[in-house]
């Protein structure tokens, strides 16, 4: 169990380091003419490769998080394993549900 | 300086007394020009404070029974110079950090030796009585890796420097952790990957956040950080081949 979430974690990791990398540059990019939701949707909606690009996101991050917030509760809390399994469970959850509302909103 | 003014300078040494609830108390003792601060609290506890509780045997680095908190940081006494680590000849001697408190500078090692068991000790051969002994090259890259971790005395003062251990007493440590790098690169051990599943299990290496602490005050100048990195690789790479 532990050697499987610090596989999934490193693993997640890796993928997530260049989709940070795109996602600032396109931050970046973005907002050089101001933001707005519409201008966003025009350059997202309907695109494959941006729905599968953060798709790929929110599930590493759906991975990744919850497992750091695991190590974190068990160094700095008093709250028993079982607990904690349960927050970060919910933390996953939490993550998955608003990260993919916002993707299929885009497709 | 002339030697009376030597002999009359003195320092300031303030000692854990007590268990948990203790407190320190100051002691003054001459400044001598060689003193390890082992010597220090042997002085203190000849000619001062008969009733101190501290620990040593060798006096030269080598049972890694001495180890103390010196003014912040865990260290061997018996081979620790005052004029190394005194802060304007002030001096304060706790116990090591991480371990349940027994009286004045001793603790329990208890949990300390219980961890190289959850680590996944003890070793197990592969051969008999009988069988000639196990060839190994001294030069495989299995027994070079085990080599660099063997030589630990298990003094404690890497499993006193870690924070994560003092978060979370659930992790077994550096010390029980390099002990299984080492076990997991013997090639004569016949349970290389029970002890490394032991070593990945419940508080294992995947709590180590490979900060180092244990490595720069590590007495002997092991690398249990790079143990630990060792054995977290190998959740990617599988078992070392002993090439
Ligand atoms: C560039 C992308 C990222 C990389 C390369 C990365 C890498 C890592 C690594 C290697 C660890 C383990 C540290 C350790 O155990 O010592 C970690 C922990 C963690 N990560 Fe990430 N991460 C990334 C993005 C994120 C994001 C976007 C979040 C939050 C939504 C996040 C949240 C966490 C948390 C909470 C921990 C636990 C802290 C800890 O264990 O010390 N990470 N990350
Ligand atoms: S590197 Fe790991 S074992 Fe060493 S002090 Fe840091 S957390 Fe502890
Ligand atoms: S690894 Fe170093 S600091 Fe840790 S117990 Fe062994 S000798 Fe002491
Ligand atoms: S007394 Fe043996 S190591 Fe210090």
């Amino acid at each position: 169990m532990e050697r499987t979430l610090f596989l999934a974690q490193r693993i997640s990791a890796i993928i997530l380091g260049p989709l940070v990398l795109v996602h600032l540059g396109l931050i970046l990019f973005a907002v050089r003419n101001g933001l707005s939701g519409a201008e966003i949707l025009s350059r997202t909606q309907g695109s494959i490769s941006w729905s599968v690009f953060y798709g790929l996101f929110v599930l590493s991050i759906t991975v990744h998080a919850p497992i750091g917030l695991r190590n974190i509760l068990q160094e700095w809390t008093r709250v028993s394993q079982r607990t904690i399994n349960i927050i970060a469970l919910l933390f996953a959850l939490i993550f998955l549900a608003l990260g993919l509302r916002a993707v299929v909103a885009i497709v | 300086m002339n030697k009376i003014q030597r002999e009359t300078q003195e320092l300031t040494v303030r000692i854990w007394r007590g268990k948990e609830d203790g407190k320190l108390v100051t002691y003054q003792v001459m400044s001598r020009e060689n003193q390890t601060i082992l010597d220090i609290i042997t002085e203190i506890q000849r000619f001062h404070e008969p009733s101190l509780a501290y620990r040593f045997s060798c006096r030269v680095g080598v049972c890694g029974s001495c180890a103390m908190t010196v003014n912040g940081r865990p260290r061997w006494t018996c081979r620790t110079h005052v004029k190394k680590v005194s802060d304007e000849g002030i001096l304060t001697i706790e116990p090591l950090r991480n371990l349940p408190r027994i009286k004045d500078l001793v603790c329990d090692l208890a949990p300390f030796i219980d961890t190289w068991q959850r680590a996944g000790a003890p070793f197990s051969g592969t051969k008999t009585r009988k069988d000639a002994p196990a060839l190994v090259d001294p030069n495989s890259s299995t027994r070079r890796a085990a080599e660099a971790g063997l030589q630990c005395i298990n003094c404690a003062v890497c499993y006193s420097a870690c924070d994560v251990v003092n978060w979370n007493r659930n992790y077994i440590g550096p010390a029980g952790l390099n002990r299984a790098w080492t076990l997991v690169n013997d090639v004569r051990h016949s349970n290389r990957k029970q002890t490394f599943d032991q070593a990945f299990g419940k508080g294992g290496c995947g709590s180590c956040h490979s900060h180092g602490n244990c490595t720069r005050h590590c007495p002997i100048e092991l690398n249990p950080s790079e143990s630990i990195a060792g054995l977290k690789q190998i959740a990617f790479k599988g078992l070392p081949k002993d090439v």
